[in-house]
């Protein structure tokens, strides 16, 4: 199975584990992450204008490469992933940035969102299936206590981003269990981090986070993980305390034994 | 030659303001066939009737137009109207110039045209109309209430109390619904128990009703005055009429671990069960999910027990077939589930809870014995936070539903008051969106729970509750002084939205009554027939037709009784003349209108004609019971050859019609 892979800025540089992990999991796991050609910054933010076209193209980009080569497009940081199927679906369903968007592009074959994005955890649940994960599983966390961290943009707006129950997730719960550890549900585990807050009001960003760290560490977590590296500066910078954070890719191939 | 009269209303301003009444009735008079045309400010008054009947006699009409408002508000009165002055009531026609003339134009003289074309319409159609004479069909003396909650019940006896048989069709092991989960009610704060038990009794021993407890209904077939009901009577494996509600077996059965549904799994019960001490019938029930007997045939324990030899192991489902009259739909509601709620942390932590588990916890009968208790450390709670509006009135995000659930402002009152009396060291807080206490000394109710039992009313909503060291951290908002509140609490209560019970689609269906898109029963008419079905012969009562408290629903329930009554104090129904008929010479038998009739009223047989040179032949025809048939039409669509044809809205009728328009 192989599968395009849009990394990101920050997983080349800040966020190194995340991609580093990912992909040797991947490997382990029977499919391959195949490198975009020449792919851009997602644009960072999704932005709410409607009229707001231009900043959208370098996720336009990234899609039609991904359908030029017939592939799925799979993601694994949280916020490229939002950015990006957000603008597939406008490309899908809005004529304006469709029309628009064809028209700057000039492609040969317009573009009208049929590429499938897909978050990395998408493909081990719905393609490769928890239970096959959990059989390739060689040194399984028994015994390891975790919180999954969800943030904001890996589950809402739910409409769009389809992938799990935004107010009560199982994804990265089911994740956890098929690794081998135990979930620890907390309360928090959907809240804000603080995101970009921390450029201006690192007080609030502390607030945010350590609110978040407390809740987990009282549940009985041991570590979280989140897929988002901007929640992991916040939930290490912010959070205020000593409970480790991962990259969920991390634990992923400690599990599967290739790091 | 017909001998047409028009009549054309003012309606008061509703058609005489945009309708240039005056030119309508004179442009009119100029049809052919129209022998006399006026106008009169009210024609459905008693005046207006009278004019239209002494025209009737002075111009000898054949046939009369009345110009006015929708025919379903009044095309049964002029129909009246004209049968009194010896005219057939098929020889009236409705030209619609109020909700799809005047009070959709602007103009007047647009308007002024557009009534002119719709009375001309029906004017064409009056020179084919032909006079039709309605048949009669018998009236079963009997009738069936599905759901014994407090609505069925209440139907049910009003129906026996007035000498007619009815049968109650329970899914349940026990009749008395949703009230015999709820402590007290508003706003008297009586025993729920209390005043429902004795009904149930009633009922359970009046000679007049049947109640076929953990039954469902399986199918229906017929119509108004003849349905035909099959009821699955589901095997309980106990012999109904050997049991005696001992008891012994529920208390010996090895199988303690089956969550008990009647305290919302907050304790267990056992395999074998009787719901609670009041139930009717005392029967008891086993449990085929959780018994170890007949799941893997060792044990039998029951069995030994029961003195009266009542446990059958082998009893199988069992299917019964009833003749009815008349049906009432009394299938209630249920609570939505909170799942994707999950910002309160219901799954989180047992202390957050839906209202009606509160009520189990506030009941002597229930899980902790009637003493408040947090179900996580068995604890007294001393701050509750109750949260109103929980997926009602949620708007866009398909989590909730959009309609306000009419009952949670009363009962969380209730709820909170309650708490307040029987522990004054609570600190009690309510968030709500509005407060609705619309009712008989409802809003004194409310108000008393403000100010004389001090509980907190906050306008706003509660965005995120996060179980933390044994509290719940409640993160809300008040509105009012526009700040975050921040309380740790013991308890949050969620009053969760209210849904149609999920037997309501599927019954809908099988009953071909109509519901809305949120699967309530939809009403004959809004205002005006709040209890019937549009479907003939079919009732409402309770819940299943919109959110309702105890009071409203047993007002709704005695209702529909009354308008089962009034149907089954008849010895015949008229039937609806307006049906199908095929023309055999016509029909070439491929069974198209078979296929699409939703009544099943149509039937195929061989027919003996006679062919050329004496010749006999036998060919397949449709024929239509008229009886049965409801006069949709759907026939007349099918048919390829155009052999079906609908009496009083005949092909060629609605052409004239169209014609008329077009011309």
């Amino acid at each position: 199975m192989i599968m395009s892979y849009f990394p990101g800025c920050t997983l080349k540089t800040k966020g190194k584990e995340l991609d580093t992990y990912g992909r040797k999991a991947a490997e382990a796991l029977g499919f391959t992450l195949e490198e975009l050609p020449d792919w851009q910054c997602c644009g960072a933010v999704y932005p709410m204008a409607k009229d707001e076209i231009a900043t959208k193209l370098s996720s336009v980009r990234a899609l039609v490469a991904a359908r030029d080569l017939g592939q799925d497009l799979v993601t694994l940081c949280s916020a490229c992933h939002h950015v990006i199927k957000r603008v597939n679906g406008d490309m899908k369903n809005d004529p304006n940035m469709q029309l628009k968007a064809n028209n700057y592009m000039g492609l040969d074959v317009p573009y009208t969102g049929e590429t499938n994005v897909l978050h990395y955890l998408e493909v081990l649940r719905d393609r490769i299936g928890f239970d096959v994960l959990k059989e390739k599983v060689v040194k399984p966390l028994t015994g390891r206590k975790i919180a999954a961290y969800y943030g904001c943009m890996l589950l809402r707006p739910s409409k769009e981003m389809q992938m799990d129950n935004p107010e009560n997730p199982t994804i990265m719960e089911d994740f956890i269990r098929a690794i081998g550890a135990e979930p620890v549900i907390y309360a928090m585990r959907n809240e804000c981090c603080g995101g970009y807050v921390t450029l201006e009001n690192k007080d609030f960003a502390a607030k945010k986070a350590s609110a978040i760290m407390d809740n987990a560490k009282n549940q009985g977590a041991d570590c979280v993980i989140t897929a988002c590296p901007l929640c992991m500066y916040n939930l290490k910078e912010n959070g205020g305390s000593d409970l480790p954070v991962y990259y969920f890719t991390q634990l992923l191939a400690e599990a599967l034994g290739v790091d | 030659m017909q001998r047409i009269g028009v009549f054309v209303c003012w309606c008061g301003s509703n058609i005489a303001a945009t309708v240039d009444v005056h030119k309508v009735a004179e442009t009119l008079a100029k049809e052919p066939g129209v022998v006399f045309s006026t106008n009169y400010q009210y024609m459905c008054s008693q005046a207006g009737q009278e004019m239209i009947q002494e025209a009737i006699h002075t111009h000898k009409l054949t046939g009369v137009v009345i110009c006015s408002c929708s025919p379903r508000m009044h095309e049964g009165t002029f129909r009246k109207t004209c049968a009194a002055a010896g005219l057939n009531p098929y020889m009236v026609e409705i030209a619609n110039i109020r909700e799809q003339c005047s009070w959709i134009h602007k103009d007047m003289a647009e308007a002024t045209e557009k009534a002119v074309i719709l009375g001309r319409a029906a004017i064409a159609k009056v020179h084919l109309n032909a006079p039709l004479t309605a048949g009669t069909s018998p009236v079963t003396k009997r009738a069936l209430v599905i759901g014994g909650g407090i609505a069925g019940i209440q139907t049910a006896l009003d129906i026996a109390d007035a000498g007619y048989e009815v049968d109650i069709v329970e899914k349940k092991p026990t009749i008395g619904g949703k009230m015999t989960q709820i402590d007290k009610t508003f706003p008297t704060l009586d025993c729920a128990a209390c005043i429902l038990t004795p009904k149930m009794v009633d009922a359970a021993q009046n000679e007049k009703i049947h109640i076929y407890s953990y039954s469902e209904v399986e199918s229906v077939k017929g119509f108004v005055g003849n349905f035909h009901v099959t009821i699955r009577k589901k095997a309980r494996f106990v012999d109904e009429t050997k049991c005696t509600g001992c008891g012994d077996c529920t208390t010996k059965c090895p199988q303690k671990n089956v969550p008990n549904e009647f305290n919302l799994g907050m304790d267990n019960r056992r395999a074998i069960y009787i719901p609670f001490a009041q139930a009717v019938p005392k029967i008891a029930t086993i449990d085929a999910d959780y018994c170890t007997m007949l799941k893997t045939g060792k044990c039998g324990i029951c069995s030994k027990v029961c003195a009266a030899g009542a446990i059958d192991y082998q009893q199988k489902d069992q299917l019964v077939e009833e003749e009815y009259g008349a049906i009432v739909v009394a299938t209630g509601f249920d609570p939505i589930s909170v799942e994707k709620f999950d910002e309160y942390a219901y799954s989180q932590s047992p202390d957050v809870v839906t209202s009606l588990e509160f009520e189990r916890l506030m009941n002597a009968a229930g899980p902790t014995n009637g003493t408040l208790l947090r179900p996580s450390d068995k604890t007294h709670p001393h701050t509750l936070v109750f949260v109103q509006c929980v997926g009602s009135r949620c708007d866009g995000d398909g989590r909730g539903k959009s309609y306000c659930s009419k009952i949670c402002c009363m009962y969380t009152a209730k709820h909170a008051m309650l708490c307040r009396e029987k522990y004054p060291d609570t600190d009690v807080y309510v968030f709500y969106i509005d407060v609705r206490t619309p009712g008989k000394n409802f809003d004194e109710f409310y108000r008393r729970a403000v100010e004389e039992y001090g509980v907190h009313y906050i306008k706003g909503q509660v965005g995120k509750v996060v179980p933390e060291n044994g509290k719940l951290k409640v993160q809300a908002s008040d509105l009012l002084s526009n700040e975050q509140i921040h309380i740790d609490a013991d308890m949050v209560i969620l009053a969760a939205a209210i849904e149609p019970d999920k037997s309501a689609r599927p019954l809908a269906t099988m009953l071909t009554a109509s519901m809305d898109t949120n699967d309530f029963f939809t009403e004959a008419h809004p205002k005006l027939r709040p209890v019937e079905s549009p479907t003939a012969g079919i009732f409402l009562s309770g819940a299943c037709q919109g959110p309702k408290d105890i009071p409203e629903t047993v007002a709704q329930a005695s209702a529909a009784a009354a308008k089962v009554l009034g149907l089954l104090a008849k010895d015949n129904l008229t039937c609806n003349p307006c049906v199908a008929q095929p023309d055999e010479m016509m029909c070439n038998g491929c069974s198209s209108c078979e296929k699409v009739c939703p009544y099943g009223a149509i039937t195929y047989s061989d027919k003996e004609f006679r062919g050329p040179n004496r010749t006999t032949l036998i060919r397949r025809v449709a024929s239509v019971n008229p009886a049965v048939c409801q006069g949709c039409g759907a026939c007349t669509v099918a048919c390829p050859s155009g052999a079906m044809d609908l009496k009083g809205f005949s092909n060629k009728q609605i052409m004239a019609e169209v014609d008329a328009i077009c011309k």
